[in-house]
């Protein structure tokens, strides 16, 4: 990718994060619910009082002092302190963040692997019973709510086989004897979690995987290497899905704020500790300070992920040079 | 002569969804959905809002309510039926904003270009970009919960991806020959764009909004679910919600959590479904395929 262009995504990223911060910044402070407002409805608010509240929320300096202390708060990653558990909002949320990449990670490299086989399959045997099959299956996981989808794996996986434990991370009170107990038991409660945001993903990806391949085997070089008496086995290795592999990456990076919708239900279905059920919690306790941290981290990431792949992109597909 | 050409062109789109089995199994699932909640109530003797006695709570399924009643004693099936006109009502007011908000955008954007241009893609990425969920979900937790209030919110969030197809076909559009003559002949930006552009790119944004109409729906059954719908409103995700709320997974109330969940899934279906076939119908080259 040549500098221009890259140098213009970046500044793209960085407007959008902007915007996010802006955004951010009115969302708390004009609607209902900001710290002054409640004192200024309690009718025993002394003048003095309010002053001093002005003062404590930098509410006393002109609006442009505010905002840039507030952009200064965010960068240096000071987002107050946290209604409910009293404590800095970066505390809790640091506590927070590697329980959801691993169960997100889980469910993605799951759902990208099946994503793609069941693609493939499709694609190859199209218009078959199986092609049918699988695109029926993507379509009803597609169109499931994943929280949904939650309460029936309960239902089947907890409350009939009894095999699965219903919601946290670890079972509560339990001593583990050695490393290899915990990860049993964190195991154990990763699975339901895990499996059911990868089902909720699948469809999708194998969506998409079918469509693409299907293209990518109605070009005229696949006819060639046809022509040429390739195995259709080699053909599909070499020729069809290296190009058909190329927007998936696309997929999975604009899909990711899909991803963290889907992390939050899940998350507050079976309890596991992640930010996506601290965002949940924050929401019912309308803790804002720590709302608007998670919301921040959340979608900042999101815009630097969608960068990244934008960039890897034009790395793995050398015909993006403009 | 032009309203013969039109007439044709809707015949010929008429046929090929009756051809293309995905847009008429969405078509006969949605056909369904809609006669319940016009008619459905007709025939159920109870008001989805009222609770029952003590002993008519969480009752299985059986000849009284047919499928059975929840927590708080209010007929199932009475409640499912209120919630397809719930969400037939959320999806298409939410989709109709979206789809006005995402073409003015789009054709703003793409007519006027430069600066306009620079401005509305930027906050467009922001909207496409930005995890939709969360966002949804704290404005609704900011704004209150009513029911208008979600389909507003649901509308105003989920237009980028429209804008963006409208901006990329008004662009195309604008290039060709019959509006460089209209432009010639003295027409103002209004016009051609009322009488010219949106014309041609009326059908891609038509096959775009089938899909944000399921994007709506689920929205408004998962924030329900969460906890930030309306009250009183009987809606899919406020069964959910309760059914949740009160255990019915682990007390084994099948009819309470099931029927609405699947309701949910066969309407998002249909709507994905028939959006996916506009796009085949629409789009010649994928047609061929």
């Amino acid at each position: 990718m040549n500098k221009k262009l890259l140098m213009k995504k970046a500044i793209y990223a960085l407007i959008t994060i902007f915007i996010v911060l802006v955004f951010n910044y009115f969302l708390f402070r004009i609607l209902p619910g900001d710290p002054l407002a409640m004192l200024l409805r309690n009718p025993k608010a002394t003048p003095e009082m309010i002053e001093a509240a002005k003062q404590l929320f930098g509410l006393d300096k002109p609006w442009y002092t505010q905002f840039f202390d507030y952009i200064e708060n965010m960068l240096t990653g000071d987002y107050g302190t946290s209604f409910f558990y009293k404590k800095p909002v970066s505390d809790v949320i640091a506590g927070r963040i590697m329980p959801t990449l691993i169960m997100v990670g889980f469910a993605e490299v799951l759902a990208i692997i099946i994503g793609i086989l069941l693609g493939v399959i499709a694609a190859w045997k199209r218009g078959t019973r199986l092609d049918v099959g699988m695109l029926g299956f993507s379509l009803i996981t597609y169109s499931m709510p994943a929280f949904w989808l939650g309460m029936i794996m309960v239902v089947i996986f907890c409350v009939n086989l009894h095999l699965l434990p219903t919601s946290g991370m670890l079972t509560p009170g339990a001593t583990y004897a050695n490393t290899f107990e915990f990860l049993v038991d964190y195991g154990r409660h990763l699975i339901l979690p895990s499996v059911t945001l990868g089902i909720c993903l699948v469809g999708e990806y194998a969506l998409t995987m079918r469509n693409t391949l299907t293209d990518v085997l109605s070009e005229d070089y696949i006819t060639t290497a046809k022509a040429k008496g390739f195995s259709s086995g080699y053909i599909l290795r070499k020729h069809a899905l290296p190009n058909a592999m190329l927007p998936m990456v696309t997929i999975i990076a604009i899909n990711l704020g899909f991803v963290v919708g889907g992390t939050v239900q899940i998350e507050a279905i079976f309890s596991w500790p992640g930010l996506g059920s601290l965002m949940y919690d924050a929401l019912r306790a309308r803790d804002y300070p720590l709302l608007q941290g998670v919301f921040l981290l959340i979608t900042v990431s999101v815009v630097l992920a969608n960068f990244i792949a934008d960039i890897m992109y034009s790395y793995i597909d050398p015909r993006v040079k403009e | 002569m032009k309203s013969e050409l039109r007439k044709r062109k809707i015949i010929e789109f008429l046929q090929a969804i009756r051809d293309n089995k995905m847009a008429l199994t969405g078509s006969i699932i949605l056909g369904i959905f809609i006669l319940a909640a016009v008619f459905g109530s007709v025939f159920i003797p109870f008001s989805p809002l009222e609770f029952g006695e003590v002993d008519e709570m969480l009752l299985p399924p059986g000849p009284g309510h047919l499928l059975g009643t929840d927590d708080m004693g209010r007929d199932v099936f009475a409640n499912l039926i209120a919630g397809s006109r719930i969400s037939l009502f959320v999806g298409f007011t939410a989709t109709l904003i979206s789809m006005v908000i995402g073409t003015i955008v789009g054709l703003t954007s793409g007519y006027f270009g430069k600066m306009t241009d620079q401005i509305l893609m930027r906050i467009t990425d922001f909207f496409l970009v930005i995890p939709w969920l969360p966002l949804v979900m704290v404005l609704a937790a900011m704004l209150g919960s009513s029911i208008f209030i979600i389909i507003v919110v649901i509308g105003v969030t989920s237009w980028a991806g429209t804008a963006r197809v409208v901006r990329s076909q008004t662009l195309s559009v604008k290039e060709r020959q019959f509006v460089e003559r209209t432009v010639s002949i003295g027409a103002d930006s209004g016009h051609i764009i009322i009488r010219h552009i949106l014309p041609n790119i009326f059908p891609l944004v038509f096959a775009n909004t089938v899909l944000i109409v399921a994007v709506a729906i689920t929205s408004e059954t998962t924030l329900s679910f969460l906890g930030l719908g309306d009250p009183s409103t009987p809606s899919w995700g406020m069964m959910l919600h309760y059914a949740f709320e009160c255990g019915a997974a682990s007390t084994g109330a099948y009819w309470y959590y099931l029927p609405p969940g699947i309701c949910v899934v066969a309407i998002v279906l249909a709507f994905t479904l028939i959006g996916y076939a506009f796009d085949e119908i629409l789009n010649p080259k994928l047609r061929k395929r």
